[in-house]
């Protein structure tokens, strides 16, 4: 803690003033006041003002969404740039989430045929690396492993872990989820031990966001895995060891069969608990599933949007600790909120669904 | 290999400490108890050099307050002042109680000094009051740098703290600034004990 400020401290005051940057309820307010994705370009000028204003008159919500993403990858750069030792590698270490959701969008995209430009459109820049292109000619695991993630530093992920199988799309989210799991526990395992970090307020904080990551991907692993051809020790192996349900947690969630095994497994985490129940789950088979964008509007939140209500808040408090590294996870995830923020408000503006337009997730004042 | 390595130095240091308790036991138990008398060994220490090592350590350790606090408060400014440039100029007044750390070491080093005195002979070196003088300074010398340094840390967090908060709220620049001043005063208390001590000793060979 004494030496934090030393290698740090710039970097450190740079992702607060990022924070101070960040739309806060107000802004939210009056962006939902908007008529048009021009009144919003306007909205947005003192935070994004440079980015936007390239855009030509009435933007697309997509035009809208690279330029935010362009302002927040900007960002990260400049910190990477700016961090040494353990702060550089903790950075990487968040990038590495970001390439393993790009490998799995671009290895389902070419089972569907898709062209490979368009895809790389659509990857996160966060989890860009050079291999990425040569995903495509991948058709079964070990060529996967053997031609392209090998030089990645995701390849330690992969050893252990490797099927012989062809890739389809139910054991393409199996290497993911595989992948993620082994990433959260090496994750969790680096900050926890090397010499900078360990027993410090970061290890605390960032095993705090590394144990929420792993129980979310847990619950949404047992709740999509129903009425599909994964079985239950295949879906056991997907649990990463170092949620708050571990271990008695993800051995009811391992036997659960519905719903309701679900809200049991979860008891033992009051938080999880209530954000189940708050989703409807609690009382019967009711419960909404998808991202942001399929929300069931009104006043009832889908679980996802509770977790991610959830994770904010603790991306808010991680800012309140003074010499931690989890300030630049929290601030990652919360800029990356505000993306899915503006890009929803924009949505619902160009579509004209103004009633669900209050779904958005804000946390700061 | 590492491990191997510290796990060596543990036993290697556990071996002496154990070698030297059995040589001080043995020593006891056939009558040459007196060969470990610490009193006699600090006397034989010439006033001179505890005096120099008071000072030495006065300056140094306020020193190392003063940097320890500027690096850690001006790297926050720095970073905060990226957002809110306006920051900047006021908080130059955090590195400026870290600076004034450093100077209370220095006039308490340049107080100290005064009693030392090459002319004085071997035999008022080693009066009472000599010892006296020497002793002082030592643990004179500590106390403002222990002071100075615990300071210089303090005042480096907090103004961290300050630089950050008043970053994001102009308003809070103030009162997280008094706090500032109070983590200045622990220094200043070493410099009082230090002045009220260097009055009572005399100089060498007086």
């Amino acid at each position: 803690m004494l030496y934090h400020n030393a290698s740090h401290g710039f970097i450190d005051g740079v992702v607060r003033g990022y924070l101070n940057q960040l739309l806060t309820s107000a802004n939210y307010q009056n962006l939902t006041q908007c008529q048009s994705i021009d009144d919003m370009k306007l909205q947005l000028g003192p935070t994004y003002g440079d980015f936007l204003s390239s855009l030509p008159p009435g933007p697309t919500t997509s035009a809208l969404q690279e330029r935010i993403t362009e302002k927040f990858i900007q960002n990260f750069m400049y910190l990477k740039a700016n961090s040494n030792g353990t702060l550089r590698k903790f950075l990487e270490y968040i990038t590495y989430g970001y390439m393993i959701d790009n490998i799995a969008l671009l290895i389902t995209g070419t089972l569907h045929d898709r062209d490979i430009k368009e895809l790389m459109d659509r990857t996160h820049p966060l989890g860009k690396f050079e291999a990425m292109p040569v995903l495509s000619i991948a058709t079964n695991v070990e060529e996967l492993y053997n031609s392209v993630l090998i030089e990645t530093p995701l390849a330690p992920y992969f050893k252990g872990s490797l099927s012989h199988q062809d890739l389809d799309t139910l054991n393409i989210e199996i290497v993911k989820e595989t992948l993620y799991k082994n990433y959260l526990e090496d994750f969790y395992q680096w900050i926890n031990s090397n010499s900078e970090t360990a027993g410090t307020a970061s290890a605390e904080d960032v095993s705090g966001f590394l144990q929420f990551e792993a129980d979310r991907r847990a619950i949404n692993i047992t709740l999509n895995s129903f009425d599909t051809e994964l079985t239950k020790p295949q879906r056991t192996k997907l649990y990463a060891s170092i949620g708050k349900l571990y271990p008695d947690g993800t051995t009811l969630l391992s036997r659960a069969d519905d719903v309701d095994g679900v809200v049991l497994a979860c008891q033992g985490v009051p938080a999880y608990q209530a954000a189940l129940e708050s989703a409807g789950m609690g009382g019967g088979p009711l419960g909404g599933l998808g991202n942001q964008a399929g929300g069931m509007g009104g006043g009832i939140r889908n679980l996802d949007e509770l977790l991610y209500q959830r994770e904010m808040e603790i991306s808010k408090l991680a800012f309140t600790q003074e010499f931690s590294l989890a300030i630049f996870y929290a601030w990652v995830k919360l800029q990356e909120q505000e993306v899915r923020n503006v890009v929803w408000i924009a949505e619902c503006i160009s579509q004209n669904q103004r009633e669900r337009i209050n779904n958005f997730i804000s946390v700061l004042e | 290999m590492e491990s191997n390595f510290f796990k060596f130095v543990m036993w290697l240091n556990w071996f002496i400490i154990m070698l030297v308790l059995f040589i001080a036991f043995l020593n006891l138990v056939m009558g040459g108890g007196e060969v470990f008398d610490i009193g006699a060994i600090i006397e034989s220490i010439s006033p001179n050099w505890f005096a120099s090592t008071g000072i030495g350590l006065c300056v140094g350790l306020s020193v190392l307050g003063a940097a320890w606090g500027i690096f850690t408060v001006a790297t926050s400014i720095l970073g905060a002042g990226v957002g809110a440039p306006r920051i900047t100029n006021k908080m130059l007044i955090s590195v400026v109680f870290c600076e004034v750390v450093a100077i209370y070491g220095v006039i308490m080093a340049i107080v100290f000094s005064t009693k030392l005195n090459s002319g004085a002979s071997a035999e008022e070196m080693d009066s009472h009051a000599a010892h006296f003088t020497g002793h002082g300074i030592f643990w004179g010398g500590i106390a403002v740098g222990v002071c100075n340094l615990l300071s210089g840390v303090a005042i480096g967090i907090n103004g961290s703290g300050t630089a950050i908060a008043s970053a994001a709220n102009d308003t809070l620049f103030v009162r997280t600034l008094i706090v500032q001043i109070f983590s200045s005063v622990i220094g200043l208390f070493g410099l009082i004990i230090g002045l009220l001590l260097a009055n009572k000793l005399p100089q060498f060979g007086e």
